[in-house]
């Protein structure tokens, strides 16, 4: 059992080798149904390591048997079970969609997925700063590959892009990364906190160089301000089932964010306790500002939606700058409630482009929609949840961010910007909606159907916030277990560092 | 050694940030290349500058920190396919969008310069 955390690593590296070898790697077909039995059998593990982290324990696997922070640790705590749990959900929706028509697929599509969602499970799993730089390359290259997938002008523009400015992230992460080693003398990040608090000053103005740099790192992953003009081109680009994917990879730089700049830089680092607040919180709100213009302005869904996701990192972030638990806890179910809704309004913007002939998904008069009706149901419920109101999670998530903040400053600053950004997302959406399902020229084409599991994924996805909003309760306390955990820095460190067996405590 | 060796690092992240910021895709690329060759020595200075140390701990009284070794190797590595897959998309960037250009268009002014000569 105690291998169990390896699994979600694993699985997928095997899964992708074995689709390159021969009795996979010609038929699309057997490609399709392996990747999804592992992805089944990736939920079933997650669900397993989320129930047994519930006790307070945090499970430690030592590659090769080296103990921190001599080796390479693998950590499961309430906060990567959590997010491993949303993506492995994720990929399983991601991978049902591919199983309707695909405008292009070749046999290089799956085990990229495979590698991509690797890549994103090492990244939550890992307990070392240098092994996150490694699983964010793997995470990099894979979604380059998916991102460039079908080829055409669009997608190549806005891949050079992407890659371009990742590169230049991957040369900071390695500066940060150097400064941090040479001041600390280690990169295991519960050993990194554990030096910070014994840091002596004459040292410390470099390590908050390194730390801000680290910033900008993770910053340019989530799309914070000034680095997210890359994600609207490429997120709208992509093939609908690899940017339902990439709904979680935003989410990857916010978990980065989450895990340095509480634990390394904490409540108990000293004088640079809380170093990421003075940044994160205005950038945070701004990021706010800019997406919800961007949503104003959006010409079509897809790329309304890729707005409407950076409206949420911001969201997210500035929540995050309060820095206590109550606004970690309101951030995380947030985080999971936006990462489903916005995959599953991706893959709907695709099944609605399907059916509109020519004018695809862009905000024109066109002719109808065989069905119309049950898309615009699924619209809707999207909508209402992404837009935050009664009765579905978002609701709940935005009431848990406009509850976290504390201050009179905070609220003054974060409830308008919130309140004005859900404003903003109602009017984008409803003119949106109008248009796609009311401004017809033309009766619909009546052979186009969506695929079952197409639709299938898009409800299953769907369903998500229906069930975060009847669930919020037990939600809720997972979720405030979870940031309590995550910021007992002191039981974090001796977590790590001092591990007890993980599957023999009852 | 050590100001020396700085200077190298910071030289050649100077000059690959000011390539990186120039609007083609060749000198963007030869501008990442210098820019993680400034990384790696960056990377590898990190385990501080000591010449003859052991590598082996207790075999003299200095040693060599061999982390930094490590890290600059997997950094190599991943730098070198991140750089191939880049040179492969500006080609391909190139054939798709017809120019060589970042943004796959060229601005206004390069259009009139070129219409003139």
């Amino acid at each position: 059992m105690q291998h169990l955390i390896l699994l979600p690593l694993i699985l997928p590296l095997l899964a992708g080798l074995l689709m390159l070898l021969p009795p996979l790697t010609h038929s699309r077909v057997r490609q399709r149904n392996v990747a999804m039995l592992l992805s089944a059998v990736t939920v079933l593990i997650s669900a397993l390591l989320l129930q047994q982290v519930q006790q307070g324990l945090i499970g430690v696997y030592a590659l090769g048997d080296w103990a921190a922070p001599f080796g390479i640790v693998l950590v499961a705590d309430r906060l990567s079970t959590l997010l491993l749990l949303l993506t492995s959900v994720l990929a399983f929706c991601s991978l049902l969609y591919t199983f309707g028509p695909q405008e292009e697929e070749g046999s290089f599509f799956q085990p990229l997925l495979q590698f991509q969602i690797l890549g994103i499970n090492g990244a939550f799993l890992t307990g070392d700063l240098f092994n996150l730089f490694v699983f964010f390359e793997i995470l990099l290259i894979a979604s380059y590959g998916l991102l460039m997938f079908g080829g055409g002008k669009t997608r190549t523009r806005a891949g050079l892009h992407y890659v371009i400015l990742n590169l230049a992230g991957s040369a900071i992460f390695l500066f940060a990364l150097g400064i941090l080693y040479g001041t600390l003398g280690t990169l295991n990040i519960a050993d990194l906190a554990l030096k910070v608090q014994q840091l002596d000053a004459s040292n410390a103005a470099l390590v908050r160089a390194g730390g801000l740099m680290l910033l900008i790192v993770f910053g340019l992953k989530a799309a914070m301000l000034p680095l997210q003009f890359w994600l609207p081109a490429a997120y709208s680009a992509a093939t609908p089932a690899v940017a339902a994917l990439f709904a979680i990879m935003t989410k990857v730089g916010v978990y980065a964010i989450v895990r340095v700049f509480s634990v390394i830089f904490g409540d108990a680092a000293g004088p640079l306790s809380g170093m990421a607040g003075p940044w994160l919180w205005p950038l945070g709100l701004l990021t706010i500002v800019i997406g919800a213009i961007g949503v104003l302005a959006s010409q079509d869904l897809r790329r309304l939606i890729a707005n409407l996701i950076i409206v949420s990192i911001g969201s997210l972030l500035a929540t995050l700058a309060l820095g206590h638990a109550t606004a970690t806890a309101a951030a995380l179910y947030y985080l999971l409630h936006t990462t489903l809704v916005s995959a599953g309004l991706f893959l709907l913007a695709d099944l609605i482009a399907r059916q509109r002939g020519k004018a695809r998904d862009r905000l024109v008069s066109a002719r109808g929609m065989p069905q119309g009706i049950l898309l615009g149901c699924l619209f809707l419920v999207g909508a209402i949840a992404v837009i935050g109101m009664p009765p579905l999670s978002g609701f709940v998530g935005k009431v848990l961010l406009l509850n976290a903040a504390g201050t009179v400053t905070e609220m003054l600053w974060l409830w308008p910007l919130l309140l004005g950004s859900s404003l903003v997302a109602l009017i984008a959406l409803s003119r949106a909606g109008s248009t796609l399902f009311w401004d017809l020229a033309g009766a619909p084409q009546d052979h186009i159907r969506a695929h079952p599991a197409q639709l299938a994924a898009v409800l299953l996805l769907l369903a998500s916030p229906v069930l975060l909003s009847l669930f919020a309760g037990p939600v809720t306390d997972l979720v405030i277990a979870t940031a309590q955990q995550l910021h007992d820095v002191n039981g974090q460190i001796r977590g790590v560092l001092q591990p007890v067996d993980f599957w023999e405590v009852k | 050694m050590e100001a020396l060796y700085a200077f190298c690092v910071g030289l050649l992240t100077a000059c690959g940030i000011f390539l990186m910021l120039r609007g083609r895709t060749f000198p963007v690329v030869v501008g990442l290349t210098l820019l993680s060759y400034g990384v790696n020595l960056f990377l590898f200075a990190s385990g501080r500058l000591n010449t003859s140390g052991a590598a082996v701990l207790g075999a003299a009284t200095g040693h060599a920190d061999p982390l930094p070794q490590a890290l600059v190797l997997t950094a190599i590595v991943i730098g070198f396919a991140m750089t191939a897959f880049v040179v492969i998309l500006a080609m391909r960037a190139r054939g798709d969008l017809g120019n060589d250009h970042v943004d796959g268009r060229l601005p206004q002014a390069n259009l009139d310069t070129e219409a003139q000569s």
